[in-house]
């Protein structure tokens, strides 16, 4: 029997053709490493392909503007001013309300999902979280132009501001208009929770149940062995799973265009109006016309690149810093 | 009387032992205990005392019951999903499965080692020795007062002369013979009167093992001890009495030199001399 490229296979077995075989399959294996090492260096070469055409596209508006750019809050396409601080204030802070929504909401989900919930209501309960996750992001839209912002008009807002008395914070003053930071924080707090809750719960469930027991032996109840035991073993990959969720939430793009009311201005109290990066290049790419303007949109868009990037490597330094003083554990 | 226990206990004929052992009232007593997980029928009607200041042991071929029975003494048990009990466990006369008695209570007053070491990886040796002091109704300890808890508890497990310069590293810096020392003296550190260790040499090397023994051995001179063990050495290296289980039942449990020597029982003969098991 002879292989299509001449080498004997019949007799590597019965001879000295031992090396044959031996080198046949080192061409196998130098295939195969070389086609996932081609697919491997795929991705991050179509990363960088990405920043540097945005870069170079949006390289004349930040030398023009320099770091003017970033603190600037006049947007003017008709004059050529362009600053972005309120959309990247706006991604910011909508970001961060969000997961101070989520968080609390997703632990509390996953931990009764894997902790307390009983077997058979576990499977669907979790499946209805994830399916948040496949609802697309025009009808979380459409739902918070009918469902929530009648209801953030009326009762939530005067609730907050005029029976909470928590006007006096600053956050929460102003005419209760409906489309508002608030309103995309809402939307957006609902749309990363299935993420949060899902790598939580995932995290949850392989915490060995000799930990639990650990405690549980030690006199602990249920939820001081949650407390005590399961969460801060678990710590790390929910922290992993919040900087999951807010990565979706800094780039999230159609829910909070329809319901951030899109006005280019900063304001303290998150009834007020405001404006995402994310929104204003879904906003204005279409219309903008002039080079100066499609330059700017491209310079907001690799910031907002950069500002994903610096927030992602943040995050993995903090879950390196608490996986670090976990690191080879026992099962 | 408790001078007197303490003096015999030093000598070590068996004789002498066992003359003290029979006047002590036992510091628990099962009564036809049965447990399941879901239909399968774990333990079978067993009947036990278990004598104070002593070492009792429990051995049986792998899937004979043995760790289920131990973790019906603490109520252990119940926290499995399915799992259930029937019938009477006494500590010092009192049923800890009646109605009205918490189980989380009885945990604190019966601690409890299992086979793998289960240190807590996100804390300090000296906060894993301080973890189940927090659990105490009531108990509020000043900074000093833990600080000299942990230490007499590790000093009691033989363990504090190898952490004392590190008691702030992290607990999973330990070895495996260290960690379970480890949780053996964060067990200690609530003062159980009774300490239930499930083969707790089972994943350590030789010289942790004999560590871990001959700590067994000292604890025995103010606390009671339940040990499981597939280790027949084991057993009658550190062990007063030693309980033969298979398939759930409690074929025969008398003095560790008599079981070893003279069984009664022809299973147990077989077992110990190596025939099955």
């Amino acid at each position: 029997m002879t292989l299509p490229d001449g080498r004997a296979v019949v007799e590597a077995r019965e001879g000295d053709g031992a090396t044959l075989s031996i080198h046949g399959a080192a061409i196998g294996d130098r295939v195969y490493t070389g086609a996932i090492t081609f697919f491997a260096l795929c991705v991050p070469l179509l990363l960088l392909a990405i920043a540097w055409e945005i870069g170079v596209a949006g390289w004349p508006t930040l030398h023009k503007f320099g770091f003017g750019f970033l603190t600037s809050s006049d947007w003017d396409p008709v004059k050529g001013e362009f600053g972005a601080a309120p959309a990247i204030y706006g991604t910011i802070v909508s970001s961060i309300i969000a997961l101070v929504l989520a968080t609390p909401l997703a632990i509390g989900v996953s931990l009764f999902l894997s902790e307390l919930a009983p077997r058979w209501l576990r499977q669907p309960v979790g499946f209805l979280v994830d399916l948040l996750a496949a609802i697309p992001s025009v009808v979380y839209g459409l739902w918070g132009i009918f469902v929530l912002l009648p209801v953030l008009r009326d009762p939530v807002m005067p609730f907050l501001r005029d029976t909470l008395h928590l006007d006096k914070t600053g956050l929460f003053t102003g005419p209760a208009y409906g489309p508002s930071m608030l309103a995309a924080g809402i939307i957006l707090a609902i749309m990363v929770l299935p993420y949060i809750a899902s790598v939580s719960r995932e995290v949850l469930l392989a915490v060995p149940r000799s930990q639990r027991e650990a405690a549980l032996a030690l006199g602990a109840t249920r939820w001081e062995a949650i407390w005590g035991a399961v969460l801060p073993y678990a710590r790390s990959g929910i922290v992993g799973g919040v900087i999951l969720g807010l990565g979706r939430a800094l780039g999230e793009t159609m829910a909070v265009t329809m319901l951030i009311g899109n006005r280019p201005e900063i304001a303290a109290s998150l009834f007020a109006p405001g404006y995402t990066m994310a929104s204003l290049l879904a906003n204005e790419f279409s219309e903008a016309s002039s080079d100066a303007h499609l330059s700017a949109l491209m310079a907001v868009a690799f910031v907002l690149f950069v500002i994903t990037l610096i927030v992602n490597g943040i995050a993995r330094w903090l879950v390196w810093q608490v996986s670090r003083n976990t690191s080879g554990r026992t099962a | 009387m408790a001078t007197e226990r303490s003096n015999l206990q030093d000598d070590v004929s068996l004789m002498t032992r066992h003359a003290a052992t029979i006047e002590a009232p036992p510091r628990m007593r099962v009564g036809s205990l049965d447990a399941y997980f879901g239909s399968v029928h774990a333990v079978k009607g067993v009947d036990m005392q278990i004598r104070d200041r002593q070492v009792t042991a429990i051995i049986g071929p792998s899937g004979c019951g043995k760790s289920t029975f131990l973790r019906c003494l603490n109520r252990m048990h119940e926290t499995v999903p399915t799992a259930r009990v029937e019938g009477e466990v006494e500590l010092d006369g009192r049923d800890i499965y009646a109605r009205g008695v918490n189980a989380i209570a009885v945990r604190k007053h019966i601690g409890m080692v299992f086979q793998r070491p289960t240190p807590f990886p996100t804390m300090s040796i000296r906060d894993n020795v301080a973890a189940g002091l927090r659990v105490i109704d009531g108990a509020k300890w000043s900074r000093a007062e833990t600080d000299q808890i942990v230490e007499r508890a590790l000093t009691r497990a033989v363990l504090w002369n190898e952490v004392k310069d590190r008691l702030s590293t992290s607990a999973i810096g330990l070895s495996g013979g260290q960690q379970q020392r480890l949780c053996i003296a964060r067990a200690l550190a609530t003062e159980p009167t009774v300490l239930l260790l499930d083969e707790p040499t089972a994943s350590l090397d030789p010289i942790s093992t004999q560590a871990v023994e001959e700590l067994v051995y000292e604890l025995r001179s103010d606390m009671t001890i339940v040990i499981v063990t597939h280790n027949m050495q084991q057993a009658a290296r550190v062990s007063d009495s030693t309980a033969f289980f298979l398939n759930g039942e409690l074929v025969e449990m008398s003095d560790t030199s008599a079981i070893f020597t003279t069984p009664r029982d022809d299973r147990t003969e077989a077992y110990i001399t190596g025939r099955f098991g």
